[in-house]
């Protein structure tokens, strides 16, 4: 029997235009068909027959876009709106970290609050009693539990909430999305009593945005695109097709961005504006590419990019350079190269042609980067100098930080023990 | 039907929590203030003052029953207004906005929803039972004596919780779809407060001279209830039985169709608040 059953769920949210609303409210008192007068004139589908089953004991994590309707199906789950049509089942208890401290009231003091919070969830007050010292603690709010709530700061607020709702020790504990606005010192602590959860064998249904926390914590994941269950299994399999549908989302929309500068005139004039010098050699188009030569703007840290220029000259020219340049965002330049520091050196060219400078590997962290390119003298004197005029992003599940990602591996002596990872 | 009475019996296993919540609402709404819990009583008695200097010393009460005493007339007064304003009208203001002020716990937590206009229609019969003391008090200084049939208080009460408890389910439930009920419902209070035998008694006479105006206030479930508390208290009468049995019917209907009303809307709440 699994903790949590869902079979062909859908939600269906309703759209009234302001006229309608209007006719709802006449029509409703006029002829009495209240009911009847309800229906919206737009359905929108939350969730479209969505179906899965978690066993009990595991973790089951759901990923998506915003609005891809995972909020709501953690809400049917738990049971606070009602599905469309179709069936949930759940076995046990339920907890759900929805909304931390949804049910707080700013007037009294954080202790009563913790009580009424504690009965809303289900507690008796003898539980709550015997609990009580462990809430505060894991808040630790020991010295402010006899404030009015309306004093506290938002992290507060957020730790009360986290620990009185993983001290109802529910069988199902629904986690959506709550950890993201914990400090750095909180949200381990509570990924800690995530994890003690997992250890007891509990069911978790885990929403996050936090890939690398849903690929370390989850035993299942399924993922949601408008409200429609694309794929669902192992935690990495799922993972990895998502940042790659991300990925072809960002690069559409890059383009689509690109193109509509372009309508606007603003590339023009920016182009105008960012780009110099005598077009003795004229760099006329320049694409990014990954290596097969085939264009595209978001790549991953591992992939690699290649720069292609293609120029023309129309005087014979004897002295001359190839460069370029990536920076980020905030205008640091990440790299730069020329062929004279490269150790070319220049003799001669005429007409049309391409230059192709190609990067095994990016290495970069995630981040939007400008690039330049130039064609000059040697001594500097610029033909064409194209100032970052054209960008590219680099997009991953990683967190880390710095401008620079060199390709990494962890070695560890047996001493040195970490949690198995499944 | 059967499946009502079966989530009424439901509501019993959430005792516990409408009691936390109604002593959450009791001791947040005074708190910060000076007074804090004197309010309750002041409340009352500034209303009861304006009235009986209005209608007891410049209007001044023809009617015999009051033996042309404002003092008697205050009394009277304060049968009517106490329950009319501290807990009917309060419940129902407070009814009207429940769901959407309480709409994060209708939204992000698993909450019996029915809860929330019970716990408002109790809190405020709370501050009522404040208030009866002082009522009480108000018997021999205006110079009326104690009865037995005080003993009946609790009847109407109950009457009166029953519809103001239907009355605030219908309204709490269809406000979230028509917020236009807001603010009718503060004029229809107004409206609903002077067609009621508050101010005025049943027994004046061009009332009773009127056969329309009569029957009219008859049809009032409140001119009963209101009646009742002055039988009760005023009067020193006993309660009139009959009347008074009709309007527990209706309020039990009321109570029914508003429940029934709420629970049928009930899953539309959690999106429209």
């Amino acid at each position: 029997m699994p903790a949590i059953q869902v079979d062909n769920v859908s939600r269906i949210y309703r759209k009234y235009s302001e006229q309608h609303r209007f006719k709802t409210f006449k029509s409703a008192i006029l002829k009495g068909d209240l009911f009847k007068s309800l229906k919206a004139d737009e359905k929108v589908y939350a969730l479209d027959q969505i179906s899965f089953k978690v066993g009990k004991g595991t973790t089951f994590g759901v990923i998506g876009e915003n609005g891809s309707g995972k909020s709501t199906l953690l809400k049917v789950v738990a049971g606070i709106s009602k599905p469309t049509s179709g069936r949930v089942h759940v076995e046990g208890k339920i907890s759900a970290l929805i909304e931390l401290g949804a049910g707080f009231h700013p007037e009294i003091t954080g202790r009563e609050n913790i009580y009424i919070n504690g009965v809303m969830l289900g507690l008796t007050r003898e539980e709550i009693d015997k609990k009580f010292d462990e809430i505060v603690k894991f808040a630790e709010l020991e010295d402010f539990i006899d404030a009015p709530v309306k004093t506290y700061s938002s992290g507060m607020y957020m730790r009360l909430g986290f620990s009185i709702a993983i001290n109802v020790n529910p069988d199902v504990l629904l986690v959506d999305e709550v950890l993201a606005v914990g400090d750095a010192a909180f949200v381990p602590r509570c990924l800690d009593r995530i994890d003690e959860f997992r250890r007891k064998k509990k069911t978790i249904l885990f929403v996050s945005h936090d890939l690398i926390t849903v690929e370390r914590i989850c035993d299942r994941v399924a993922w949601l695109k408008n409200g429609k269950m694309i794929t669902m299994g192992d935690p990495k399999r799922v993972i990895d097709r998502y940042i790659q549908d991300v990925k072809s989302k960002k690069e559409t929309e890059f383009e689509k961005e690109q193109q509509e500068e372009e309508a606007k005139g603003d590339l023009e004039e920016e182009r105008r504006e960012n780009r110099w010098g005598n077009r003795e050699i004229e760099i006329k188009k320049v694409r990014i590419m990954d290596l097969h030569g085939k264009e595209k703007h978001v790549f991953s840290p591992s992939e690699g990019m290649a720069v292609e220029m293609n120029f023309s000259a129309e005087n014979h020219i004897k002295d001359f350079v190839f460069g370029i340049g990536l920076f980020n965002s905030q205008g640091v330049c990440c790299y730069g190269t020329n062929t004279v520091l490269e150790g070319y050196k220049s003799e001669s060219v005429r007409g049309t042609g391409r230059v192709l400078c190609q990067i095994k590997t990016l290495n970069l962290t995630n981040g939007t980067y400008y690039l330049d390119v130039a064609a000059h003298r040697e001594d500097g004197l610029p033909y064409d100098y194209h100032r970052n005029l054209y960008s590219f992003m680099v997009s991953s599940k990683n967190r880390d930080s710095g401008i620079y990602r060199p390709q990494h591996n962890w070695e560890f002596s047996p001493a040195v023990k970490f949690k198995k990872a499944k | 039907m059967r499946r009502l009475i079966n989530k009424l019996k439901g509501l019993y296993k959430y005792r516990i929590l409408i009691r936390t919540l109604v002593g959450r609402e009791l001791k947040a709404r005074y708190r910060g203030t000076v007074l804090g819990f004197v309010w309750s009583f002041v409340n009352p008695l500034l209303l009861l003052t304006v009235y009986t200097f209005v209608f007891g010393f410049i209007l001044r009460p023809r009617d015999p029953s009051f033996d042309a005493s404002p003092w008697s007339y205050a009394l009277f007064l304060f049968c009517g207004i106490l329950p009319w304003q501290v807990w009917f009208a309060a419940s129902s203001m407070e009814s009207s906005n429940i769901l959407i002020a309480q709409g994060n716990l209708i939204k992000k937590m698993l909450f019996p929803t029915e809860i929330l206009p019970i716990v408002s229609v109790t809190s405020n019969f709370i501050h009522f039972l404040f208030g009866l003391p002082i009522l009480l008090l108000f018997v021999p200084l205006m110079g009326k004596p104690y009865t037995p049939y005080l003993l009946f208080l609790p009847v109407v009460i109950l009457v009166q919780y029953v519809f103001t408890l239907g009355f605030c389910f219908l309204i709490s439930s269809l406000t979230v779809h028509f917020r236009d009920i807001r603010d009718i419902l503060t004029n229809l209070l107004t409206f609903w407060f002077f067609s009621t035998p508050i101010i005025y008694a049943m027994t004046f006479e061009p009332i009773q001279k009127h056969a329309v105006l009569r029957i009219f206030l008859n049809l009032n479930p409140m001119t009963h209830i209101m009646w009742g508390y002055q039988n009760c208290v005023y009067y020193g009468e006993l309660i009139r039985w009959k009347r008074l049995g009709v309007t527990f019917i209706v309020s039990l209907i009321l109570f029914f169709v508003g429940y029934y009303l709420f629970d049928r809307l009930r899953d539309s709440f959690p999106e429209e608040v």
